[in-house]
C-alpha cells in the first residue's frame, strides 16, 4: 500500500544520498519512521508465524531422516537415514500400495466429477426444458448431504446391497457428483458471453461439440482450481475408506497411516514419519502445478 | 454428493443461484438432450446422497443393527434417548466449544496472516508460499504428526520441555491439554485453506481505499479493522461457513488418530464430538438406530446453518472468474 507516498523511493535516495526521516510535505501524524517499524513488525510476526506454521513438519522432516535410537531422543540433527525409514514404511508396512490405490482413486474421482460437472453444468446454462428448477434444487440441496452423515445407510447400501466392500467401486462411485462442480462450472458458463453459444449454434455445431472446442479451452483455470479441491479432498478421505473398505490391499493411504502408527510405532516412528512425509508429496505436486490456474479459477469478488 | 474437506465443504451459493440459470444462454433445443446430460449427475446423487438420506431417516426411528440385520420400531425412542442422554449433552456441549474456537481462531490467525503477507514486503512471495503449503495436509496426517510431537515419552516437545524446565506433561491423557491440542491441531490444519481464500479476496480490495485510509491518518490497526476487515466480511462469512462444517465432520481423522475420543472427562471422553460419537455408535456398538438419529439431529444442525448462511452471510460472494 502507500509505498510511494514518503520521499523514501530509489529515485529520492539516488538522489539525495539518503532518505529524509520525513516526508517534507506531510504532517507528523503520518511520519515515515512508523512505516518503517510497521514493517519491521510485519516481517517479524510472519516469520514467526511461517516458523510456528512449519515446526511440526520440520520435526517430522528431521525425525524421518535419523537412526531409531536418535529418533525418540531429543537430538534435532538431520540424519542420513530417510531411505531406510522411507523404505521400511513404504515395503515393510505396505505404504507402497496405499499410495498406489489413494492415488487410482483420487485421478478417478477428480476426473468424473470434472466430466460430470461439466456436462450437467451444460444442460443447466444451454437448455431451457421443463423441471430444470427442480432439477437443479435437487444438485444444490445434496451440499447439505455429507457422507459423514449418511455413513450408516451409505455402508448398508455399498456393502450389504452392492457389495462392493472389496472393490475400489466402493470409494470412488458415490463421489463421482459434486454440487460444488456443478455450481462453479454453472457461474463460470455464464460469464461467457451467450452469442458465443449462438455463433457455434449458426455454425452448425451440436453442444457436445461445443463444450470441447469452446467451453473447456475456455475453462481451464476454473477447471484447474477444481480439480485441486477435489484432488486434495479425495486423497484426504479417511472415515468412508475406515468403514467400507474391507480388503488390505485397495485401501488408501490415510487409512493406512493409521495402520502404520500400530506397527511401526513399536519400534520405529521415524518410519512413520518418512511415511507422513511421502504421504503428503501427491497433494503438494498437484497444488504446486496448479497453482496457478487454483488462484485465478477463484479470482473471487469479480465477476458481476 | 460433497465431501468434507474443501471439495466436500458446501459452498454457500450466489444468490442467482435459486433458481437454475437465467435462460438467456439457452441456445441449444433437444427435449431429451439435457437429461442424458444431467442424467450421470442426478443418478449418483439419487443413489448415493437421496436414498442413504432417505434410509438414514427410516433407521433413525428403528432399533436396528445393520451388522446382524435386525430393525425393530421404535418410533422416536432413539431421539428421546440421546436428547436425554447426559453423554450426549457432554458431546454437544465439547463439539460446540471445539467449534467455536476453531473457526474463530483459525479466521482470525488466517486473515492477520494473509492480510500481512498480502502487503508488498521483500519475500511476501516466500511468505504466503509457507503460509499456504499446510493446505496439503489431511486431517489423518495432521494426527499422525501431533501424535509424535505430543508423546509424553519420545515425543520432540516433552524432549525440549524436559531438557529446559524439566516437565513432561502427559499432553493426550490430560483432558484440557488433549482438548487444548486438537484444537490448536485443527486450527493448524485448516490454516492453508483459509490463508488461500483471503489472499484471493485481498488481491480485490483495491490499492487505493487502504491508501486513502492511510492518508487520512488510520494507523495500521485501524486500517484493517475499520477499512480491510468490513471489506472482506463477504469472504468471511463463507470460510466461517465452511469452517464450521470442516470442523463438525473433518475433525474425525484428527481425533481418531490423535486421542479416540480421549481422555475421560465427566461423562465420556473429551474429545469425543459429534462425527466422533456418530462412528463410535454406527460401527463400534453396532447401534445403527442411535447412529442413524445422531445423524438427523446433525442434519438438522447443518441445515440451520445453511439457512443462517443464506439469510446473512452471501450478498456479495461470487464464483468463478
Amino acid at each position: 500500500m502507500a509505498r510511494d507516498l514518503g520521499v523514501s523511493t530509489p529515485g529520492a535516495r539516488t538522489l539525495l544520498g539518503r532518505t529524509p526521516r520525513r516526508p517534507l510535505f506531510q504532517p507528523s501524524a503520518n511520519p515515515a519512521g512508523r512505516r518503517g517499524r510497521g514493517s519491521f513488525w510485519t516481517h517479524f510476526i510472519l516469520i514467526v508465524a511461517v516458523l510456528l506454521v512449519a515446526s511440526p513438519l520440520l520435526f517430522a522432516l528431521v525425525k524421518a531422516t535419523q537412526t531409531g535410537s536418535q529418533v525418540t531422543g531429543p537430538s534435532l540433527v538431520p540424519g542420513l537415514h530417510f531411505l531406510e525409514n522411507a523404505r521400511a514404511a513404504w515395503v515393510g508396512a505396505g505404504l507402497g500400495r496405499y499410495m498406489l490405490n489413494s492415488g487410482i482413486v483420487a485421478i478417478c474421482i477428480t476426473t468424473g466429477k470434472t466430466v460430470l460437472s461439466l456436462l450437467a453444468a451444460l444442460a443447466f446454462v444451454y437448455f431451457r426444458f421443463p423441471l430444470k428448477g427442480l432439477a437443479f434444487a435437487a444438485v444444490l440441496f445434496t451440499l447439505m448431504l455429507p457422507t459423514e452423515l449418511l455413513i450408516v445407510a451409505l455402508f448398508d447400501l455399498v456393502s450389504g446391497g452392492l457389495k462392493w466392500a472389496n472393490s475400489y467401486a466402493a470409494i470412488i462411485v458415490p463421489f463421482l457428483a459434486s454440487a460444488t462442480g456443478v455450481l462453479l462450472f454453472r457461474q463460470h458458463f455464464m460469464n461467457i458471453p451467450a452469442s458465443l453459444a449462438d455463433a457455434a449454434r449458426i455454425d452448425g455445431a451440436g453442444p457436445l461439440i461445443f463444450l470441447s472446442r469452446i467451453l473447456i479451452p475456455m475453462s481451464w483455470n476454473t477447471i484447474g482450481a477444481l480439480a485441486v479441491i477435489q484432488f486434495v479432498s479425495a486423497w484426504d478421505q479417511y472415515l468412508w475408506p475406515l468403514v467400507i473398505m474391507q480388503s488390505d490391499d485397495k485401501q488408501v493411504i490415510q487409512v493406512g497411516l493409521s495402520k502404520l502408527i500400530d506397527i511401526e510405532s513399536q519400534n520405529s516412528w521415524g518410519g512413520v514419519m518418512a511415511g507422513a512425509i511421502l504421504a503428503i508429496i501427491p497433494p503438494l505436486v498437484v497444488f504446486t502445478v496448479l497453482q496457478e490456474q487454483f488462484s485465478k479459477g477463484f479470482a473471487l469478488g469479480q465477476d458481476k | 454428493m460433497s465431501l468434507v474437506q474443501p471439495t466436500s465443504v458446501p459452498k454457500p451459493a450466489p444468490k442467482a443461484q435459486a433458481e437454475a440459470a437465467p435462460d438467456e444462454h439457452a441456445t441449444f433445443k433437444g427435449r431429451r438432450l439435457p437429461w442424458l446430460f444431467l442424467a450421470p449427475t442426478l443418478i449418483v446423487l439419487a443413489i448415493f446422497s437421496y436414498y442413504p438420506a432417505v434410509r438414514t431417516l427410516r433407521l433413525s426411528v428403528f432399533r436396528a443393527n445393520i451388522i446382524i440385520g435386525n430393525e425393530q420400531f421404535v418410533g422416536l425412542q432413539n431421539f428421546a434417548e440421546l436428547l436425554s442422554s447426559p453423554v450426549y449433552h457432554q458431546v454437544i456441549l465439547q463439539t460446540l466449544v471445539f467449534v467455536v474456537l476453531v473457526v474463530v481462531f483459525g479466521l482470525l490467525f488466517a486473515l492477520g496472516l494473509a492480510w500481512l503477507a498480502s502487503k508488498p514486503i521483500t519475500g511476501a512471495k516466500f511468505y504466503r508460499l509457507m503460509l499456504i503449503y499446510p493446505y496439503a495436509l489431511s486431517p489423518a496426517i495432521a494426527g499422525t504428526l501431533w501424535l509424535f510431537l505430543f508423546n509424553p515419552e519420545i515425543g520432540a516437545v516433552n524432549s525440549i520441555l524436559d531438557a529446559v524446565i524439566g516437565v513432561k506433561p502427559r499432553w493426550l491423557d490430560t483432558p484440557f491439554l488433549a482438548f487444548g491440542l486438537v484444537v490448536v491441531a485443527a486450527i493448524w490444519k485448516g490454516l492453508g485453506y483459509n490463508v488461500v481464500f483471503y489472499l484471493a479476496a485481498l488481491q480485490n480490495v483495491p490499492a487505493e481505499i487502504t491508501e486513502a485510509a492511510e492518508i487520512d491518518g488510520a494507523t495500521a490497526w485501524q486500517g484493517f479493522w475499520r477499512v480491510v476487515f468490513p471489506l472482506l466480511s463477504p469472504m468471511t462469512f463463507f470460510l466461517a461457513f465452511t469452517n464450521i462444517v470442516a470442523a463438525l465432520f473433518d475433525s474425525f481423522g484428527l481425533v481418531n488418530i490423535l486421542t479416540r475420543g480421549g481422555p475421560v472427562y465427566g461423562e465420556t471422553g473429551i474429545t469425543t464430538f459429534l462425527i466422533y460419537q456418530l462412528y463410535e455408535d454406527g460401527f463400534r456398538n453396532f447401534k445403527t438406530g442411535a447412529a442413524a438419529s445422531q445423524a438427523v439431529l446433525m442434519l438438522l444442525l447443518v441445515i440451520c446453518i445453511i439457512v443462517l448462511q443464506f439469510r446473512y452471510g452471501n450478498r456479495k460472494v461470487h464464483y468463478g472468474a
